[in-house]
């Protein structure tokens, strides 16, 4: 197993060259160009100044050598300077948005996994029932939901019509003078509805995706077996086919990586949350070439560790599986 | 077209209630861009500042937005820009899909290792990044976002193609296509492919449906279609910018959203379900 981890851990290495040699390409062939946004508004700027900027941030540099030099730092954990004004290290930059995002995506993912499980086990149970219907329906309208204006329609709800909740930020202005306790349930009731929205998305395709799994499983020869043998229904269900038809969801849960970090954007755009996403959102508006590319790096490696972690828990939890 | 409707696949389709509803809901949101010129109300861009943020009412039925105009006409001609993008966008991405995907499974070998490498590489970009981070240095139009969008969400079809590809490049009618001397070319676009456009027709309105999503989402966080040109995404940002005053600015554009994309969803898995039951779950 451990021989297996660190194949997939190399393996990764040249995947991430792919990643980065893309993104670096596509960030610096679109047209425009980062000092254009300090220099273009200013009519003293001359001709010659602007070269000189370009200069400083080795953009006058053919692309391979901007490349390479990235690459050459990002070997001691270098993302380079920020190009905004406070020229800040991307990796300081980064590593103090990352947790909110990390807390926003776990949280929400164990919400789906909690929420979307029993949700498809049981309309697979209960296959045609008022319950499957009801849920077919909810999964329907979930798929098509644009989950942004959910987040509208809940914020006018619980923030402005019942005033239960915070609509924006992560603390209140009086943080600091809450009780330990008190700023707890400030922090809780921040993060109450950016949870519950993000993990709106996955719900509906992991409640689909559990129904179908235990559809299947239950139609399985040693499901009719333990039939014969005249097990209760509950252990049947509960026992033998549930844990057959969980296995595939951790590829799921795996691949849906990627969709939780790219929604962040959105959800933390609205709720002013400052996050990894606001970050992104901001670098991306600003050109700040460093920041963009930090965070599209560390997006990709959070997406391939998340990969490998479902590939591994697979194998730990499926004997047929062997990994050599 | 008498064939058609006499067909085992006109059969499925039209039995289930719910595919008929998707039509339905598809076809009424062609009709309405199309008439939009003499169906909406008012003109979309016409200001009025005597009216501005005004509830819905009778000379306004869903409304006016923070310059006064006419939420419903802005609505009925913001149907045209989903329908552009949605339909746009996903043929760009048939486009790359299926040709990338027939390379690599006719081919196979390393063809095949190096599409699909590329199709794995562009699969671990959260994929909403990158297509920010792409419009943001763009100047933000109609036309950059359809490319973009197109750009970032051909691998599933990449995938489906090459899958079909996999099994057809073994069948008879290709060993007999070879046999008479067709080119590869010949082949693998007019022997195979037109046989691998069932799954690539489910992929592309499903397809349709994700990129109005996208398109909406973009729009709504400023960097999509730009005012004054309506977008339902961009009255949203109105309704947004008011939401403690102007609850219709934030209700009713989603509103379409949601049963655009419902529509074509439902179309999607209906013609997925008429044409093979066994993929049924």
């Amino acid at each position: 197993m451990l021989r297996y981890i660190a194949k997939r851990l190399v393996f990764m290495i040249p995947m991430l060259i792919g990643i980065t040699i893309i993104s670096f390409i596509v960030i610096h062939l679109a047209p425009g160009s980062p000092t254009d946004l300090q220099t273009e508004m200013n009519p003293r700027v001359s001709a010659e100044m602007k070269e000189r900027i370009r200069a400083m941030y080795d953009l006058d540099k053919p692309l391979y050598q901007q490349y390479l030099s990235w690459l050459g730092k990002l070997v001691t954990l270098d993302l380079g300077n920020s190009f905004a004004t406070d020229h800040r290290p991307v990796f300081d930059k980064i590593l103090e948005r990352i947790p909110v995002t990390i807390i926003i995506n776990v949280l929400s993912m164990i919400l789906i996994i909690i929420v979307a499980i029993p949700i498809g086990v049981l309309s697979a149970v209960h296959q045609d029932s008022l319950f499957d219907k009801i849920t077919g329906v909810f999964v329907f309208v979930g798929f098509a939901m644009p989950t942004f204006w959910l987040a509208l329609l809940l914020m006018i709800l619980f923030g402005i019509h019942l005033g239960w909740l915070p609509i924006s930020g992560i603390r209140s202005l009086n943080y600091e003078y809450l009780a330990p306790g008190a700023a707890f349930i400030d922090l809780v009731k921040h993060l109450v509805l950016p949870v519950l929205l993000s993990a709106f998305g996955g719900l509906a395709g992991l409640s689909r995706y559990m129904r179908a799994n235990m559809l299947e499983v239950i139609r399985q020869d040693y499901i009719t077996t333990a039939r014969a043998k005249g097990l209760s229904e509950r252990v049947i269900i509960y026992k033998h086919a549930l844990r057959n038809a969980l296995l595939p969801v951790i590829t799921i849960l795996g691949l849906s990586v990627p969709g939780l970090i790219g929604g962040s954007v959105i959800f933390e755009t609205i709720f002013a949350i400052p996050g990894m996403g606001q970050l992104f959102y901001m670098s991306a508006m600003s050109r700040d070439y460093p920041v963009i590319m930090g965070i599209l790096f560390i997006g990709a490696v959070l997406t391939l560790i998340g990969n490998l972690i479902a590939d591994v828990s697979y194998a730990l939890a499926d004997p047929r599986i062997r990994v050599a | 077209m008498k064939a058609i409707l006499k067909s085992e696949f006109w059969y499925r389709f039209s039995k289930n209630r719910l595919t008929v509803a998707g039509t339905i809901l598809v076809i009424l949101l062609f009709v309405v861009s199309f008439l939009a010129p003499w169906i909406s109300p008012y003109d979309p861009g016409e200001i009025n500042l005597r009216m501005v943020l005004s509830p819905p009412s009778e000379g306004h039925l869903l409304g006016t937005d923070q310059l006064g105009r006419d939420v419903l006409s802005r609505m009925i001609w913001g149907s045209r820009i989903s329908l552009k993008v949605g339909f746009v966008a996903t043929g760009i991405a048939i486009l790359i899909g299926a040709v990338l995907g027939a390379l690599a499974g006719y081919y196979g070998k390393w063809v095949d290792t190096i599409i699909m490498r590329f199709v794995d590489i562009m699969l671990c970009f959260p994929s909403f990044f990158l297509i920010l981070a792409v419009i943001a240095f763009l100047e933000p139009s109609i036309w950059n976002i359809m490319i973009v969008i197109g750009l970032t969400s051909w691998m599933g079809i990449t995938r489906l193609v090459r899958a079909d590809f996999i099994t057809l490049r073994e069948r008879e009618f290709v060993q007999a296509a070879r046999a008479i001397g067709a080119s590869d070319f010949r082949i693998i676009f007019i022997h195979i492919l037109p046989n691998a456009m069932a799954s690539v027709l489910v992929a592309a309105t499903l397809g349709v449906a994700g990129a109005i999503l996208t398109e909406s989402a973009l729009s709504f966080l400023g960097i999509g279609v730009q005012p004054p040109t309506p977008s339902w995404g961009n009255i949203l940002t109105a309704g947004k910018d008011n939401i403690d005053i102007a609850w219709w600015l934030s209700l009713y554009p989603g509103l379409a959203i949601l049963i655009t994309v419902l529509g074509f969803n439902l179309l999607g898995e209906g013609i997925r379900d008429s044409l093979d039951p066994r993929l049924r779950n």
